[in-house]
């Protein structure tokens, strides 16, 4: 196991089954399709198009004139809130230990839990204005 | 705390995932509520998107990039090792086959978000 780790560099693959072992494959499969969504979305929007043009009436008129975007902004949002909150848990677990950690843990499932409520209300609710020809 | 490891390649991969990570994180918490302004406060998302496009904004978007690309590249190598153990043997060559895809991805994205870099400074017409 400890000559796995220190060559692969990724988290030893949890012996005891259950939930870490879950875990442990949740986050490589939401990194695979994140792989794809992540820099698709950084490729599309930072390097085809220009940042700057993206104001609100941007995203409203055209970004998200489009169900397919909508569904796909908010697939990648889903696979973001599970994997870099299954990451920061690992990460506070390694740095925190008792009531600290508790707190963190605290934290860190409000603010997903608020990502999560605010992403899905916004691509949810955004009116689908067309854009004037 | 964050060098926990014997050294080498495995120990800086290790160390730029987290650091990678953490930095996108937070990022990401910035910009889920940064999109929901585009619902509830369209003029606030509209200020601060034209700090998104100050020279310091692209300079921090193209960091932000170079993060992910990172954590996308080698995140990728963690699973091809973790999924097909036997490929561990090649580590090395995979850990530099992360860094040639990385600058090979990362020279015309630098040119491009090098252009809106310079254009916001005003070096170059809009």
């Amino acid at each position: 196991m400890s000559v796995q780790r220190s060559v692969s560099s990724g988290r030893v693959k949890p012996s005891s089954g259950g939930f870490e072992l879950a875990v442990w494959y949740l986050m490589r499969l939401s990194g695979l399709a994140l792989f794809v969504l992540v820099l698709s979305h950084y490729l599309i929007l930072h390097v085809l198009y220009d940042p700057a043009e993206q104001d609100a009436s941007w995203i409203a008129t055209l970004r998200w004139s489009s169900t397919f975007w909508r569904v796909y902004d908010w697939s990648m949002l889903m696979l973001v809130l599970l994997h870099g909150f299954m990451g920061m848990r690992i990460v506070v677990s390694d740095y925190l230990g008792g009531s600290g950690r508790r707190f963190a843990l605290t934290a860190l499932s409000i603010l997903g839990i608020a990502l999560f409520l605010m992403g899905t209300f916004v691509v949810i609710t955004l009116p689908n204005v067309v854009p004037k020809a | 705390m964050l060098v926990r490891y014997r050294g080498g390649e495995g120990m800086l991969a290790w160390a730029f995932h987290r650091i990678s990570g953490i930095a996108i994180f937070a990022f990401v918490v910035l910009h889920v509520v940064d999109i929901f302004l585009v619902g509830v406060a369209p003029g606030v998302y509209d200020t601060l998107l034209s700090f998104y496009a100050t020279p310091i904004g692209i300079l921090m978007e193209w960091l932000l990039g170079a993060a992910v690309l990172y954590h996308a590249l080698n995140g990728l190598r963690i699973v091809v090792m973790d999924f097909w153990p036997r490929l561990s043997r090649y580590h090395r060559g995979l850990w530099r086959l992360d860094w040639i895809l990385f600058i090979l991805i990362g020279i015309p994205v630098t040119i491009v978000i090098g252009r809106q870099f310079f254009r916001a400074l005003g070096w170059i017409p809009a």
